[in-house]
């Protein structure tokens, strides 16, 4: 008789809470087709009532504003995607988040700042920056997989049959430990990249794209990464190792793989695309701290999520949305609804899609259904 | 050891003890495979199969006695290098790689070989064995059928050009015409000459392809014998073949 009380109540709990999901699904979705209704009636006459109703100030986008904001969008997010895919093969692998990855990405950051600085000290920065370019992503390569390597066996290895749980707080440990670490050593100043050459940096005009050179870099390099580690995953005989590790570790090691061996190899592929990504950053913001790898991190993780974790294309296309997301959203929906200070939204919105995400499809845009026991 | 006719045995266990913790599971553990043999290892739950076979491949180390692979004590040999020199093993389930391709599936079974053209060899005799497996070679691997993926769980485990095939429950989870199959591709398998080493609930159906078959009881050998013999024998009809 209790035991059936009890099975009732638990049922009418959970009827409320997807009372209350459903209703957030709703209110979110509202929000998005209001706010795009009325961005829309503003591109067809601004002085219309709906287009007024709450923001009269509202003007909407012009075409070449639009195009701008999907540019930076994309740039933002391919670094987003490269940093969101160390998370990803990580959890895939090992079925955990690692929380410090983020740091793997500043240290990244922190190694194109000092040889930058001391090419530009010697002018081979102005004279030859090719050379440096691939000079310094090289060695923010070297020294962030470096980085995660040593992680993984310090810190995560020792921890390989306990809870996933434990490797999680930790890794939550190593990321307070590698920024202080990088604050003791370099102190907390902001450090700033040299400027690009002229050449690289100015304007440029692709198929009716206004685009700034920095940007142009970003897209390319990230491209060329993503394009080399998708080729070594698919077509690589390490490549086919790792995605058998991560589906089923016993029989992985049945057929003569190296379980350990390739969950390092794991980090370090992870730890050179979260190195790009630094030197990307640095690039393009120009402004390196000890904290650099905590907002993007955070974002990176959110992307892993929003694309499907543990799935390597998700990683990349849930990168590129979700910075195509906080660029264009403020201006596209929160305008027309009269947020004021939409440009300091960015973050907002990129949580915001990270709940719609977990609201409409928890396994993310390209993941697929995991059992209970595959979670951390 | 030496076997009926003065060969070495492939395969063997000499008084091996295994522990998890303080749990004993085999107790002075006697085997051995002969190369062209098809053995089977008949128990109930918790007798010790799995074990066993964990132990074979060094998944388990054994706390006492050796494990022979071919006249070399292999104990502290791992898995990767038993399986370079000779065994493998289909699992129970047949725990496919389920999001690799059937392609990638089988190129996984050869991951310790170099010799390309042996590899390419091996897959032409797969695909003569099993043409099913041949046009399903893009297709990821847990879209096909239970009788589709214990052809490709076979396959991948002839890709290591294997000596000796450890099979842990071979029909466990296929349906009952898929069962009668299995074990005819199983006696065809050992008709060409493979050496064969089967861990199997269904005594009846393991028996009537098998050479010599050991019956293990709570971590012990209680019964070593042919298979016609113990297809005969009063007490496994009793306890095992569900007779009397």
């Amino acid at each position: 008789m209790s035991a059936h009380a009890v099975s009732t109540k638990s049922a009418r709990g959970l009827v409320a809470v997807d009372r209350f999901l459903t209703f957030i699904r709703v209110f979110l979705v509202t929000m998005i087709v209001v706010g795009i209704l009325a961005f829309i009636w503003q591109q067809i006459d601004a002085d219309n009532v709906f287009a007024r109703w709450r923001n009269p100030n509202a003007r909407g986008l012009t075409g070449d504003q639009f195009k701008g904001l999907l540019i930076s969008g994309l740039s933002q997010g391919s670094m987003y995607g490269l940093i969101a895919l160390g998370y990803s093969m990580v959890y895939g692998v090992l079925g955990f988040i690692n929380f410090a990855h983020g740091e793997v990405f500043m240290v990244g950051a922190m190694t194109g700042f000092i040889a930058s600085d001391k090419f530009q000290a010697n002018g081979m920065w102005e004279q030859n920056f090719l050379l440096c370019l691939v000079l310094i992503v090289l060695m923010a390569i070297f020294f962030s997989t470096f980085t995660a390597v040593v992680m993984e066996r310090v810190a995560y290895r020792p921890l390989r049959n306990s809870p996933r749980l434990i490797p999680l707080i930790t890794s939550i440990g190593v990321s307070f430990f590698i920024q202080n670490l990088v604050l003791g050593l370099f102190g907390p100043a902001s450090k700033s990249y040299p400027r690009l050459p002229e050449w690289l940096a100015k304007q440029r005009s692709i198929l009716t794209f206004e685009i700034a050179g920095t940007r142009l870099m970003v897209l390319v390099v990230a491209a060329v990464s993503m394009a080399i580690l998708w080729y070594v995953v698919e077509r690589t005989k390490t490549g086919r190792a790792m995605r058998a590790v991560a589906e089923d570790k016993e029989i992985a090691s049945l057929m003569g793989i190296d379980v350990n061996r390739t969950i390092v190899t794991t980090f370090a592929i992870g730890g050179a695309m979260a190195g790009v990504g630094g030197i990307l950053w640095g690039l393009m913001f120009r402004s390196v701290t000890h904290m650099t790898g905590f907002l993007p991190g955070v974002k990176a993780f959110t992307s892993a999520v929003v694309g499907g974790i543990g799935n390597m294309g998700g990683a990349m296309a849930g990168g590129i949305s979700l910075g195509s997301a906080e660029s264009i959203a403020p201006m596209l929906i929160l305008e027309p609804l009269g947020v004021p200070g939409v440009s300091q939204l960015k973050d907002a919105v990129a949580f915001t899609v990270l709940v719609l995400v977990l609201l409409f499809k928890p396994s993310g845009l390209f993941g697929e259904r995991l059992s209970s026991e595959d979670r951390a | 050891m030496t076997g009926q006719d003065g060969a070495t045995a492939l395969l063997e266990f000499r008084q091996v003890n295994t522990h998890y913790g303080a749990v004993h599971i085999l107790k002075d553990v006697d085997l051995a495979i002969y190369p062209g043999e098809l053995v089977c290892l008949l128990g109930g739950n918790a007798s010790g199969k799995s074990t066993t076979l964990k132990t074979l491949l060094g998944m388990v180390t054994p706390t006492s006695g050796e494990v022979v692979l071919d006249g070399e004590v292999v104990n502290d040999k791992p898995t990767s290098y038993r399986v370079t020199n000779g065994v493998t093993m289909v699992p129970e389930n047949r725990r496919l790689f389920k999001r690799l391709s059937v392609g990638e599936n089988l190129e996984l079974g050869a991951y310790l070989r170099t010799d390309k053209d042996g590899i390419a060899e091996d897959l032409e005799r797969i695909f003569d064995l099993f043409p099913r497996v041949k046009e399903r070679l893009s297709q990821k691997a847990g879209t096909l059928s239970g009788g589709e993926q214990q052809m490709v769980a076979i396959g991948r485990a002839l890709m290591s050009r294997p000596r000796v095939l450890l099979m842990d429950e071979p029909s466990m989870g296929l349906a009952p015409a898929l069962v009668q199959q299995n074990f005819e591709l199983i006696r065809q398998i050992h008709a060409d000459g493979m050496s064969i080493f089967m861990v199997e609930q269904n005594a009846n159906m393991a028996l009537s392809i098998a050479d010599r078959g050991w019956v293990l009881q709570t971590g012990r050998v209680v019964l070593d014998d042919t298979a016609e013999a113990l297809l005969a024998n009063p007490e496994l009809r009793a306890s095992y073949l569900g007779e009397g």
